[in-house]
Formats: C-alpha cells, sequence, structure tokens
C-alpha cells in the first residue's frame, strides 16, 4: 500500500488506482466531470486538478489530473494549493460560457453534478460577455430527452453509450467549442440501455423524457429501495414518487448486480403502474358480466364465503412477490397449489432448480461475469431476456484488452489508452443461437442453429471437453477455448422454452469441472420471480403434476379458484385455460391491471404494485432480494400478501390467521422450505433503527408536505406510518450508512445528484458501506449436475419452418407494455425471417406474412434478420397478438397480399414542429 | 553552404523523378544501409547524428526510435512509420516544397526509418490541400514499387515496407502525433493522453514512429554520409541544416535551407530581404503561430533550439512571421486566436472552451470595446491555458504563446486599443 501525501496528510492508499479515486475514498471533495467509476479516465474535463510537487522542498508544483495520475509512493499532492483551487474554478468557469443558466426549467435541476461542481469549486461571477453558442436538439425517441445547450462536453454520454453500451448511434461531432453529442439524424436510440445517458450526462442534456411528463424535483421524490420487476436479473432501483404516481425509476447502485446501469424496460417500464388500467375496487361479476365495485371488506367477506372449508385452489405467479405465493400456498394447501407457469417452462424450471442445487458450477453474479475470458452462450439472446447481464458480457469481452494493458503496466482506469491498445482485440465469446442476437457485435463466432441442434452442440463441446474428437471442427474449437480460459462461463436460458439447451449448458459447465476448471454457469429465467417460486414448489422430486391445465379439467370439481397476479393466457394451453373460466366453481383473481383473466373472473381485487408493497424476489442468480412500497397504495389496493391474509383471517385458517407483519410472513416462508431458509436474512427487520431513527423515504428538503394535497382537501391528512419495515413516509430519519437493502436514494451534503453515490460506497466503485443487498438463497451440494442427452432433431416436410421465440426488451414482458412509451417501442407483432427466404416469398421489411400453425392463422410484419438458422422462422414472443404461437410450432408462411400497412402512430412522444 | 535537403530543388522548381533523383546519388543510403548497416547500426547513426525533429518539439529523433520495442521485446504484429506532412502551422510551407520538388527525398528516409525501427508498414498522413503534393508522393511511390524500393524483399535485402498517401480530412490538430494516429484510425482527430507513447502503443495499438517530413528527408543523407558530417553542418549548438522560412511584409518572402544556428539577422535580411520600404520590424513569431514574439533585440540570436528557447521563445518549425510597424499586434494576436480556437478539437476544458473566451476578450479590444481589467482577465487565460499540463496537449498552450509574449513586448498598443476605444492602427492607416 503506497502512502501519498495530500496537504501534507499522509493517506495509505491502494496500489493501481488514481490520485482522484484516492481522494475520494479519503472523503475527500475533489471535483471532477468525465472520470466515471465504471468507464475510467480519459482526461478531458481537466476539472480533478491537483497541484503535485516534485519532493517536500518544492513549493511551486505543477498542475496535474487526479484521475490521470496514478498514486506512486512518497508523491505529494495539494488539493487546497490557491493555483490548484484557482485552477478547477477556471475550468468551471470555462464550461459555463455557453451553459444556458436555465436551472429553474432543466429536468436536472436539484440533482445536478454541474450545479454540485460549480458550488464546489466556488465559481461565481461571469467574465465572459460574448454570445453563447446555441445547438439544434433532436428528437431521440420516446425515452430520451435532448438539450444540447446545457452541454459541458464531458464526453461521458459518448463515451458511456458507445464504449460500454455497444451503441452505434450516438457519438460526438464537430469540433472546438461546437462538439455536438447526438445521432447523425433525429431518431429513437437504438440501444437497450439508453436510459443510463440520464445518470451518466453529469447536466441536463440526457433527461428522462417520461419524468420530465409529470415532473418534480429530486427533493419532492419519495422513494424506496426496491427491485426491478422487468425480468428475473434483479436489478437493484430507486422508485421515486410524488402525489401518488410513480415518477421515475433510478438505479440502486449494487455492487454485484446492476451496479450503475439498468436497461430501459427496468427505467421506463414502469408507467403502467399510472395506468388508467389499474384496478382502483374490488369487483363482483354481475350476472351482465361487468364489475360491481365493492369495498374491501365486502370483498373478503364475500370471498370467504366462497372458500371457507371449501374445496379450494390456487394459481400462483412467477411476477408475484416470495410472501404471496407462500401465502397462497399455505391458504389452499401444498397439493392444491399450482405454480403458474405454463407446463413447459414448469419443466424447465424444475431442471434449473435441480441444478443448481447440484452443479459443481459457480451461478455468477454480474460482477462474477464481468470477469470471464472466455464465454458460450447457448439459444439466448440475452440483451433481449436479462439485458442488465449482457451489458456486463459486454464487458467480459474487455479482459483481454485488461490482460494486454497489465502486460504494459497500463492501469485498467486508462480508458482510452487501454482501448486503443486493444483495438478490437477481445477476450472470445461464441454465441449459438437460431437467429440474430443483440451481442453478435462482440461475439468472436456466431453460429446459427436450430433449437435441437444448439443443443446438440452443446453436448458435443462437453464431449469434446473430455478429449473425445469430434466430427464438427467449430465443436472442437469452442471447447479449446473454453478450456484455455481461467474463467470460462457458460450461460443459457428458458427463453427457447427447450430443455435440451439448458442441459446441455450444464452438461459443458460440469465437464469444464470434470476437466479441472472453475466454470460458471448462468441459466436466464424469464420473470422477476420465476426462480423464487420454482424453489417454493420444488419438493426434490420431478414430481411435475401440478399444472393449470390438469387443474382448470377438474376445476369442476373444486369450489372455487385463487388466482394470484396471473394472465393465464400468458401460460399456454388456452383450450384449459377456457375450462377453469367456464366451470362453476368461483374465480377469485388479484392482480394490478386489468387483463383477460381478471375479466373472467368472478371476484377481483386491486392489488398493489411492486411500487406500493412489500416483497421478495429471486434472481436468476439465486438472489434473494426485498423491495419496500415507495408509497401507499392509493383507493382500495392492497398488496397481494396482505389481501391473503386477510382472506386466511376470514377463514380462521390457524397458522396464517396470526400473521400480522411482513416479518412474520416472511419467517413462515423461510421455515417452509429449506432452501428459502436465508430469507430471513434479506433485509434487516422492520424494527431496525438506524442510529435510532427509521430511514426516511423523503429527502430532508422535501416541500408542501403539509400542503401538496391542499388542492383536494384542506384537511391536513396525518403522515401515513410504516409499521412494517424500517423505513418511514418521512423526511425524518437517518439515510446514512444503513444496510445497503434500505438506501432509498443516494443525497450527501455537497453532493446532490446520483455521484454522491461514492459517499455511500466502502471505496470507488466498491461496495457499499452497508454491504450488498441480497441473500443467495440455494447453495450447490457440488456433486454436480447431471443432464439426460438430448433428442435429435425432426424432419421437416417442404415449406415448414420451426417457430422460434424472438424477445424483445419492449414488448415480450407483460407488465410494461402497459406503458406508452414501451408500447410505442414495441412496434407490432411480428415475425423475422432471413434474407434469402424473404426474397423467396417475395417479401420485404414491413410486409405481412400470413403465418398458419395447425389451423390458426396469423397475419404479422415482416422483420428480416442477418443470421437465420436452417428452417427457423422468429416470431414476436411475449406480444398478446402472438401469444398462441408456441416455441418449436410448425408453420408455414405466405405473402399476405391483402396486408394493410399501417401509418406509423406517435403515442407517447411529442415529436413535431413545436419540438424543434 | 552545401544544399542537403533542396540539392534536387534547383531555380526552374521542377519536381524530382526517380531517374533524377537517383543521378545524384538518390537511394544510394537505402542501399548502403540494406547491404551494409543492421537496424541497430542505422538507429546508432542517427543517434550520433544529433537529429532534432523538424517538425516544432524538436525532440532528439534518435530517442524517440529507441523507445521502439525491438526484437523479442517486441509483440508479433505490425510496426509502423508514420510521416506527419499534415503541415498547417500558420506560417509553415516548408515540407510542401520537399514533398513537391523532391518526393523520393522523402521515401528514401521514410523506408530507412522504417528499417531501423522494424515497421512493415508505413503512411504519409498528407494535409489535403496540398493535392500537388499528393499525386507527386504516389507518382514516386508508384515508381518505387516499380523499382523494388518498395513491397517485398527490398533490394533482395529481405526488408519488405508497404507505404501508403493518406490525405487528411482536415485539421489542425491532425499534425499532433497521436491525434493524427486517431485520425488514421478513422477516429476523431483527438489528441491521446500519454503515456503510453506512441512508440508502444500507437497506431492500431501498435508500436509506431510519427516523425515530419522534414525529419525524414534528413535521414538519408544521414545514413549515407555519417553523423559526423551532419553535425558539421550545423554553425552552431544544433546539428544539421535547416528549412527556413520568413513570411509578412519583407520584400522576398520564402524559404530556403540554410544551416541550423544561422542567425535571425541573415535570414530576415539577407535571404528575406529585409522589410519592405517604409515598415520596420516591430517583432516576430520565429517559429510559426504558435511561438512567442521575440524583437529587434533577438536579431542576433542564433536560430538553435536551445538558443531561443533561452529567448523565452521556440524554435518551431523554423517558420517565422514577421510583424510590422503598421500592423496591428492586437489584430495579428486575434487573428492567430480565432485560428486556434476553431482548430481545437474540442477535447479539454481549457482548450476548447477557453480559447474562445480569450478570442472574445480580444475581439472587444481589437473594436474598441475593451475594458482594462480586459487585460487581467487576459493574463488570467494565459495562465489558465497557457501551463502545459493544464491542458491535454499542447495545442492550447501554443496558442498562448503569441498572445502572452505580445501582452510583454507590446502592451502599449493593447493599452492603446482599450484607451482610445478603437484600433490605433485602422485609424493611422485609414484602413
Amino acid at each position: 500500500m503506497p502512502t501519498i501525501y495530500i496537504d501534507d496528510q499522509a493517506l495509505e492508499v491502494a496500489q493501481g488506482e488514481n490520485i482522484l479515486e484516492a481522494c475520494l475514498n479519503a472523503g475527500m471533495d475533489l471535483p471532477y466531470f468525465c472520470w466515471h467509476p465504471a468507464m475510467g479516465s480519459i482526461g478531458s474535463c481537466r476539472q480533478c486538478a491537483l497541484v503535485q510537487y516534485q519532493n517536500e522542498e518544492d513549493t511551486k508544483g505543477r498542475i496535474v489530473m487526479g484521475c490521470m495520475t496514478p498514486v506512486t509512493e512518497g508523491a505529494r499532492f495539494s488539493l487546497s494549493a490557491d493555483n490548484a483551487g484557482e485552477f478547477r474554478e477556471a475550468v468551471v468557469e470555462s464550461l459555463m460560457l455557453n451553459h444556458p443558466h436555465d436551472c429553474p426549467v432543466c429536468g436536472e435541476g436539484g440533482e445536478c453534478h454541474l450545479q454540485d461542481m460549480t458550488v464546489m469549486v466556488g465559481h461565481r461571477d461571469r467574465r465572459y460577455t460574448g454570445k453563447k453558442n446555441t445547438h439544434r436538439n433532436q428528437y431521440l425517441g420516446p425515452l430520451i430527452h435532448h438539450e444540447m445547450n446545457r452541454c459541458i462536453t464531458c464526453y461521458r454520454c459518448e463515451r458511456y453509450y458507445r464504449d460500454y453500451a455497444g451503441g452505434k448511434d450516438l457519438a460526438a461531432q464537430a469540433s472546438h467549442d461546437h462538439v455536438y453529442f447526438g445521432r447523425h439524424e433525429e431518431g429513437v436510440l437504438q440501444s437497450e440501455f439508453s436510459g443510463n445517458l440520464v445518470e451518466v450526462c453529469p447536466t441536463g442534456v440526457f433527461t428522462d423524457k417520461p419524468f420530465l411528463k409529470h415532473y418534480s424535483r429530486k427533493w419532492d421524490l419519495q422513494s424506496a429501495p426496491s427491485i426491478c420487476s422487468g425480468c428475473a436479473v434483479g436489478c437493484n432501483i430507486a422508485p421515486g414518487e410524488r402525489y401518488g404516481r410513480l415518477k421515475r425509476v433510478h438505479n440502486r447502485y449494487n455492487h454485484e448486480v446492476n451496479g450503475y446501469f439498468l436497461c430501459d424496460r427496468g427505467r421506463f417500464g414502469s408507467g403502467y403502474i399510472n395506468s388508467d388500467a389499474r384496478l382502483d375496487y374490488a369487483g363482483i361479476k354481475k350476472p351482465d358480466g361487468s364489475f360491481m365495485a365493492v369495498h374491501q371488506q365486502q370483498a373478503i367477506d364475500t370471498a370467504v364465503g366462497w372458500i371457507k372449508n371449501k374445496k379450494v385452489a390456487g394459481i400462483g405467479s412467477p411476477r408475484a412477490s416470495l410472501e404471496a405465493n407462500y401465502l397462497l400456498r399455505e391458504l389452499v394447501g401444498a397439493a392444491n397449489f399450482v405454480p403458474g407457469f405454463s407446463d413447459r417452462e414448469a419443466a424447465i424450471l424444475s431442471t434449473i432448480v435441480r441444478t443448481l442445487k447440484t452443479t459443481t458450477a459457480a451461478n455468477p453474479s454480474i460482477k462474477q461475469m464481468e470477469a470471464a475470458d472466455a464465454i458460450l452462450i447457448l439459444g439466448e439472446d440475452v440483451t433481449n431476456t436479462a439485458p442488465r447481464v449482457a451489458l456486463g458480457l459486454r464487458q467480459s469481452v474487455r479482459n483481454k484488452a485488461f490482460e494486454l494493458a497489465a502486460q504494459m503496466g497500463l492501469p485498467q482506469w486508462q480508458d482510452a489508452a487501454v482501448r486503443n491498445l486493444a483495438q478490437d482485440q477481445r477476450s472470445p465469446m461464441i454465441i449459438v443461437s437460431a437467429m440474430d442476437t443483440r451481442l453478435d457485435d462482440v461475439a468472436s463466432q456466431c453460429i446459427s442453429l436450430p433449437a435441437d441442434d444448439i443443443a446438440a452442440f452443446g453436448y458435443g463441446v462437453a464431449k469434446a471437453l473430455s478429449g473425445e474428437k469430434m466430427d464438427d471442427e467449430a465443436v472442437n474449437q469452442v471447447a479449446d477455448i473454453l478450456f484455455a480460459a481461467n474463467s470460462p462461463l457458460v450461460i443459457s436460458g428458458t427463453s427457447m422454452l427447450h430443455e435440451g439447451i439448458i442441459n446441455s449448458a450444464v452438461a459443458v459447465a460440469e465437464q469444464l469441472h470434470t476437466s479441472g476448471k472453475s466454470s460458471m454457469l448462468s441459466l436466464c429465467v424469464a420473470e422477476s420471480n420465476s426462480l423464487g417460486l420454482a424453489l417454493l414448489v420444488d419438493d426434490g422430486q420431478s414430481d411435475r403434476a401440478a399444472s393449470i391445465p390438469k387443474l382448470a379439467k377438474r376445476a369442476s370439481k373444486l369450489d372455487a379458484v385463487i388466482i394470484l397476479e396471473n394472465t393465464l393466457e400468458r401460460r399456454g394451453a388456452s383450450g384449459e385455460i377456457q375450462q377453469l373460466f367456464d366451470a362453476d366453481s368461483k374465480v377469485i383473481s388479484m392482480d394490478i391491471l386489468e387483463n383477460t383473466t381478471l375479466g373472467n373472473s368472478d371476484l377481483v381485487l386491486p392489488a398493489a404494485s411492486y411500487a406500493e408493497s412489500q416483497g421478495t424476489l429471486v434472481s436468476s442468480e439465486g438472489r434473494a432480494q426485498r423491495y419496500f412500497p415507495v408509497y401507499q397504495p392509493s383507493a382500495e389496493r392492497l398488496p397481494s400478501w396482505q389481501w391473503l391474509l386477510k382472506l386466511a383471517a376470514g377463514c380462521e385458517c390457524s397458522e396464517l390467521a396470526e400473521l400480522e407483519y411482513f416479518d412474520q410472513v416472511v419467517a413462515a416462508c423461510a421455515n417452509s422450505q429449506p432452501a428459502l431458509a436465508q430469507l430471513v436474512d434479506v433485509a434487516p427487520l422492520r424494527d431496525y433503527r438506524n442510529q435510532g431513527l427509521k430511514i426516511p423515504r423523503q429527502t430532508h428538503r422535501y416541500s408542501g408536505r403539509t400542503a401538496m394535497n391542499a388542492g383536494v382537501s384542506v384537511h391536513e391528512p396525518q403522515q401515513p406510518k410504516d409499521t412494517q419495515s424500517p423505513l418511514a413516509f418521512s423526511m425524518e430519519g437517518l439515510n446514512r450508512d444503513e444496510p445497503a437493502s434500505l438506501i432509498p436514494y443516494v443525497w450527501s451534503p455537497g453532493w446532490n445528484s446520483n455521484q454522491s453515490l461514492q459517499k455511500f460506497q466502502a471505496e470507488v466503485d466498491g461496495p457499499l458501506k452497508g454491504g450488498t443487498s441480497g441473500a443467495h438463497l440455494i447453495s450447490s451440494d457440488g456433486l454436480g449436475a447431471v443432464q439426460p442427452q438430448v433428442s435429435v432433431t425432426a424432419n421437416l416436410k417442404p415449406h415448414q419452418w420451426h417457430l422460434v421465440p424472438v424477445h424483445r426488451v419492449h414488448g415480450s414482458d407483460e407488465m410494461s407494455i402497459n406503458t406508452d412509451e414501451v408500447a410505442e417501442l414495441a412496434g407490432r407483432p411480428f415475425i423475422a425471417i432471413g434474407e434469402k427466404l424473404a426474397e423467396k416469398l417475395g417479401v420485404v421489411e414491413g410486409d405481412g406474412l400470413l403465418v398458419t400453425q395447425h389451423k390458426a392463422e396469423f397475419s404479422l410484419e415482416v422483420k428480416i434478420l442477418s443470421r437465420v438458422a436452417k428452417n427457423c422462422v422468429g416470431f414476436s414472443a411475449g406480444y398478446s397478438e402472438t401469444l398462441e404461437l408456441q416455441p418449436g410450432d410448425l408453420v408455414t408462411l405466405v405473402k399476405d397480399e391483402s396486408w394493410v400497412y399501417p401509418t406509423p402512430t406517435m403515442i407517447a412522444t411529442d415529436r413535431g414542429a413545436a419540438h424543434v | 553552404m552545401e544544399k542537403v535537403l533542396t540539392r534536387n530543388i534547383g531555380a526552374d522548381l521542377k519536381p524530382t523523378g526517380l531517374n533524377a533523383y537517383e543521378a545524384n546519388g538518390g537511394y544510394q543510403g537505402l542501399r548502403k544501409a540494406l547491404a551494409e548497416l543492421s537496424p541497430k547500426d542505422c538507429q546508432d547513426v542517427i543517434s550520433a547524428s544529433n537529429l532534432r525533429g523538424r517538425g516544432g518539439a524538436g525532440f532528439p529523433t534518435g530517442m524517440k526510435w529507441s523507445f521502439v520495442p525491438m526484437g523479442d521485446r517486441c509483440t508479433p504484429g505490425h510496426k509502423y512509420l508514420v510521416c506527419n506532412a499534415d503541415e498547417m502551422e500558420p506560417g509553415a510551407f516548408k515540407d510542401r516544397l520537399l514533398m513537391e520538388y523532391d518526393p523520393h527525398q522523402l521515401i528514401e528516409g521514410m523506408i530507412l526509418s522504417a528499417y531501423t525501427i522494424g515497421a512493415d508498414i508505413s503512411y504519409i498522413f498528407i494535409r489535403g490541400e496540398y493535392v500537388v503534393a499528393i499525386q507527386r508522393l504516389r507518382d514516386a511511390l508508384a515508381e518505387c514499387y516499380a523499382a523494388g524500393y518498395l513491397g517485398d524483399n527490398i533490394l533482395g535485402s529481405g526488408f519488405s515496407l508497404k507505404m501508403y498517401v493518406h490525405p487528411s480530412a482536415g485539421r489542425y490538430i491532425c499534425g499532433e502525433e497521436t491525434a493524427l494516429i486517431n485520425a488514421l484510425e478513422g477516429k476523431r482527430a483527438n489528441p491521446r493522453a500519454k503515456p503510453p507513447f506512441p512508440q508502444v502503443s500507437g497506431l492500431w495499438g501498435r508500436p509506431t514512429i510519427v516523425n515530419n517530413v522534414e525529419t525524414l528527408c534528413n535521414i538519408s543523407h544521414i545514413i549515407y554520409r555519417g553523423a559526423d558530417w551532419f553535425n558539421s553542418l550545423g554553425v552552431g549548438e544544433d546539428s544539421g541544416t535547416k528549412m527556413f522560412g520568413v513570411s509578412g511584409r519583407v520584400k522576398n518572402p520564402g524559404c530556403w535551407e540554410l544551416p541550423m544556428g544561422t542567425p535571425i539577422r541573415e535570414i530576415i535580411e539577407d535571404h528575406a530581404g529585409g522589410m519592405q520600404e517604409g515598415l520596420q520590424l516591430k517583432g516576430f513569431l520565429p517559429g510559426g503561430g504558435s511561438t512567442d514574439f521575440l524583437t529587434h533585440e533577438h536579431l542576433d540570436l542564433a536560430m538553435d533550439y536551445n538558443v531561443i528557447g533561452k529567448a523565452g521563445s521556440r524554435m518551431g518549425t523554423g517558420t517565422m512571421i514577421i510583424l510590422d510597424d503598421q500592423t496591428c499586434p492586437v489584430g495579428m494576436v486575434l487573428n492567430l486566436i480565432r485560428f486556434f480556437a476553431h482548430e481545437s478539437c474540442g477535447f479539454c476544458t481549457p482548450c476548447r472552451d477557453g480559447l474562445p473566451w480569450s478570442r472574445q476578450v480580444l475581439e472587444d479590444i481589437e473594436s474598441g470595446h475593451g475594458q482594462a481589467e480586459d487585460l487581467e482577465t487576459l493574463a488570467y487565460q494565459i495562465g489558465y491555458i497557457g501551463a502545459i499540463g493544464n491542458t491535454h496537449c499542447a495545442l492550447a498552450p501554443g496558442a498562448m504563446e503569441p498572445l502572452q509574449s505580445a501582452l510583454k513586448y507590446f502592451r502599449d498598443d493593447f493599452d492603446r486599443h482599450i484607451s482610445g476605444g478603437c484600433c490605433p492602427y485602422h485609424t493611422t492607416r485609414g484602413a
């Protein structure tokens, strides 16, 4: 550990870090702009200047940039020297020459790093008397608002978007003081990670467009620690609320999971929570099929009448919390509980759970995946099914660059230098998939195969790793690459709904272990709590009896069925499911948004969204994480777990009737399954106090607390009490040094922006002072997962194609699609084909194709892909119009001559002349 | 004096083709090196010759080359030699002369340099406006490939080299060697942070040497005739000859090859013919637009790197710009600052936003709207922008050099602009 001196204060610093990091780690306030903990240094803004002295006698010194200066033993610096301070002030003064000073109308105001740094350097009076440069702003799509005049040219956006996230359509253009960051022409940003520009930009050039439409200052937002429910990655988020509306979602740092970045589904896909399609009141179906709104108690009484001492079954949900699923399962009895997956998915998840409990491979966090030096992806378009993982994989392939840099003694944070050195040399990443994936651009090899052949390829690699020489040279090569690596990573997932692919991935990972390698195996699952639910129902047997169709078939023998936050039409077997609704048994559903299942139910109960309730989700990494209510549910909504507790109480269900607090539910749930035992460690209990205080959801500057609802009622409502968690719906309390799972927002004196995060980190880019949120539920016995061999490829008739699901960040997810901006980006359902097939069918992108499967016919828009496996066509997975299509189905294709080309509709954007 | 660099450039200004070049001893240096000298030998000769970079910084060429990893110390792959022919320094036109009239001299120097550092690919990164030079270089390259001076197994030596002419898309900053490398890679022409230096991680991340045209033109002569001969050419501290240029209101502006260390007065009075009738010398920028003004008192200094450096300026490209007594120094500095502000790549703050600020203050002063405190602001800016290390590269500190020296030598002119509320030169000249 070298010792450096800053203003004669000796600091023990970590070898290999730079002076800016050392200063921040020491708690010093050294301003910066272009440096970013995840993106390293380039030295462009010149803000983090200090004076470096040759030795103790040197009194003059010279200005150096903290971010570009490595720590060296005995090096002497001054942060407070006059010339350093003057220089830093001069930098801000010159950045301010062209800045519009439009803070009052800027979406960044109050959480602007530029504001903070301006105050920090002490710049106040403007000497420049010339005109300011102005720029034209661009329309960048429905998510990102562009205001170039505010730009201070720190290059962070370009470096994030292109270098870090692999985007192609945003760049630095022009030069001198006309540098412009934008697209080559107006249009929707193409990256799935564009939203991070909002947090990466130190000022208000890129701001959250949906947020601007119902804008509140950061200081007026009420926030809580939460977990993204957009997919199974389990990114940590900090949603903010005001006036009963979810205003925005910000990243919440988790060192091991999402770090500083979210995908656009996670950031922008929660608009449905404010949707008019939310249920406000419970409803009882009237004979004419419409619903009569009833109060909570009436609804509960009705439901209790239907279920008390009756034959009742329950259908759980992979998008509901573990606790709600647990309560439903207890309420109806394990034998009457169906987890609510489709049959195919249930089978695969059961395999995955078995694998995770036995495998010799590590189930890595994103942070660990970033350390992989060779990656094999089998069948998964990770960017669209587990987006944040894909962003991590884009960093993994840079390990080659870091290796080259290390040989030259170049530190990793020398970002531009490392990239210039390595150019396009990357660590190997082999993608075996049916169609193009959004990681193809950084893959060393892309192999297009139909689903069965992907599995066969995987098994082949496993065999080749065992020393067998395979006929397919590509298989041998991949095996060699994985074997040569230090930390090989195998990725697969459920998106193809193909058990063989998963099994082959497991086989590769296991064989790597047998060959003496420490391998990583990451299996993506579909929904935010798929794995948690699979763990809950896993009894160690491969009994897959409990399924929705089987339940539907015996529905007539039941008195009632309770459905928890599940849209059954998304679970396949539509015919059988209709039997459930047609039977005489009563159907009680609780959910967040109107959907077909609710419409078919006899009693509907309005459930709180993730932003209004508390729960635990288990990510595909096996990490259980807690989300807390950001605000209290309005109208008659209740979190599902509370609905279920009320039903249990009404039924005098002895074990459940005693439960009152969420913590008790968690404890009961943890006791129910050995695999869930760690649940109690996920977050502190409700009686946790931070130095005697609760943790405030509101900032210390929260305004209008007594008056903000005066437009509705002049009576000041009582501040809501949170009896269920250590958080308070209040400004009072202490948001500092608490456990990581309880941090509602980041703020520190002088650091109003998200850059205040470094005050919460134990060290720059390290874990939080309060640890890392979540608890790992699954520990493997390490005996090794054994998987059966895969079946062979079916013979196709001429002109028949295998359907392959094509997932989209915007469109495939059930909930986020109900957000206007996401719906706009999702576009229409599509059929994806290769160029050759398109030529043969006489269609081009945007034409229509008639897709015939069994007897059903779909007219779908054509998308052309660059890389498609033989006999495969893709379809838009998860889109409500194509739910009937199933992976692996055989279809025939004909051009739709009567295809109507719809005129593009703008739903959520403000594009138009007035904007420019 | 013996002509070295311009030996093939006659008064008739006809370009030198391969035959004429060979007839006057051309490619003898290359033949000698490939037959008799190892790359190490060549390196030693260049180091001993004390050749210093002619692009402006004056860095010893031999030392620059010595940082290139050789033999086993170098990872497998290409090494590159790049000729910096992006001559855009205000007042400089020496490289154009050398390339237009004797392209083979440059090419031979490049082949020898590539041989010395073990490069197998070379580029001439040339200013896009130099259309005549581009064409002549391309013609010369074709001749060389045909004659076996370029390509595989040059002259049967086993040494192979490819050479390309790459016209720049334009921008002054491409003359900065790492910005040039970025531009060659098709990226934004922003300078790179150093270290790592291009010698170890340059073009495409590989070892790369970037040298100025004039520097490379010296190589074949040094290899052929030896370091001692080259050392004997200078009349002062530095070795060799140098292309010196004079522009401004002198009788005979132009460019001449003269020994290193030629006194300034001799260049201005003998070669440039002295000032035009009715004009007095007020000051001059000795090495192009990004060097400090010198004045009468410096006329007898020798044009050597260290001598000019001690006088408070830089020899730069050796192409002087003369300021006469009837041209407004504020206007001249403003013109230069406008150029540099416009040519900033926009990467670092002091340069990108600081230079336009200086430009604005100077515009105020020149147009008669200056305030007394403007001079303090300018002094402040010089401290902020002008110090090496404050900025990412040397462009902005270079831009501050004429400004800071103008404030030192011509302070009175600034004051007169401010107190008089107009440019005094415009009134006297009636322009």
